[in-house]
């Protein structure tokens, strides 16, 4: 199933490798820091209620 | 029809991108993956490039979303600057991690296949020259961001940071139109008659220009949404504090 790269085996895969590498790693901190601002947020609102 | 102002209003953008994110996240994940697998498994080796031809599917939609990113934070760093828009402001900011990511991928895959096909990992070529200048802006403007403690104060001086790095997206650009003597080719893609690539290659390469889209406007939507919520979170703490 995998291609047949040649002898540009590593540059090929090292540019896949890395490249989505990257992406993943960005999506992976704005969805952590999403979920961690959203839920800061939803404590200090909670907050501001009860304290009327 | 509802006016485009009106998205400038948060409570407004995160209804609406509320239901729109995942649609947009769904479909960036699926035309993405689709464009790379064709252009990974199902393309044949260039004549000349053999297989590192298959780069071409991350390094060309890469480097335009590097430019393109830059060309958005430009428009919405104006709006900010004339309307005064926090929404505009908030999705240049956080445009740029994204920007900055697509460039870095630019700068790799250019490199990894610079080595083989050039014989140097680097050159100072007009191209990548002007792309590792825009790179460092990227780095300059998020660092100007972080360093600044009042949004409005940030939004104005990194708006005017985007106005000048603006000169270096276009030079990115048109620098090898600009300066023959590069390694760099022309554009991979043009409008004008007799393009050099093939169907075989071109068809994968749209899908992956579509799914680099679409991972930047799922990425745009949720960190834009975020940056609305830390917004506001400061404003409670602050208000809080002052009480």
């Amino acid at each position: 199933m995998i291609p047949d790269l040649g002898r540009y085996t590593l540059e090929v895969s090292l540019a896949y490798v890395v490249s989505l590498g990257l992406i993943g790693v960005l999506a992976f901190f704005y969805w952590l820091r999403g979920r961690s601002v959203k839920r800061q947020l939803a404590e200090i609102e909670t907050g501001r209620g009860k304290n009327g | 029809m509802a006016s485009f102002w009106e998205y400038a209003n948060p409570l407004k953008f995160m209804r609406v991108t509320d239901w729109l994110l995942p649609i947009v996240a769904v479909a960036a994940v699926v035309v993405t993956a689709t464009g790379l697998i064709w252009g990974f498994f199902f393309t044949p080796d260039d004549f000349r490039q053999g297989a590192t031809v298959k780069i071409v599917f991350l390094h060309v939609p890469a480097a335009m979303m590097a430019i393109n990113v830059w060309v958005m934070m430009l428009v919405a760093s104006l709006i900010w600057l004339i309307r005064r828009h926090h929404v505009s402001a908030l999705a240049a900011k956080a445009a740029a991690p994204i920007g900055l990511t697509m460039t870095l991928i630019g700068l790799i895959t250019g490199a990894v296949w610079g080595q083989p096909m050039w014989g140097t990992w680097w050159a100072w070529d007009p191209r990548l020259t002007s792309f590792l200048i825009l790179f460092l802006f990227y780095l300059g403007y998020i660092a100007l961001w972080a360093a600044i403690d009042d949004p409005d104060t940030g939004a104005d001086l990194t708006a005017v940071l985007c106005l000048v790095g603006s000169v270096f997206a276009v030079l990115s650009r048109y620098a090898a139109l600009f300066w023959n003597q590069g390694l760099h080719q022309g554009a991979s893609l043009s409008v004008q008659p007799g393009t050099r690539m093939d169907w075989a290659y071109k068809a994968p390469l749209y899908t992956c220009m579509l799914g680099f889209g679409l991972v930047f406007l799922a990425l745009l939507l949720a960190g834009t949404r975020t940056e609305i919520r830390a917004r506001r979170m400061k404003a409670l703490v602050a208000r809080e504090r002052m009480a």
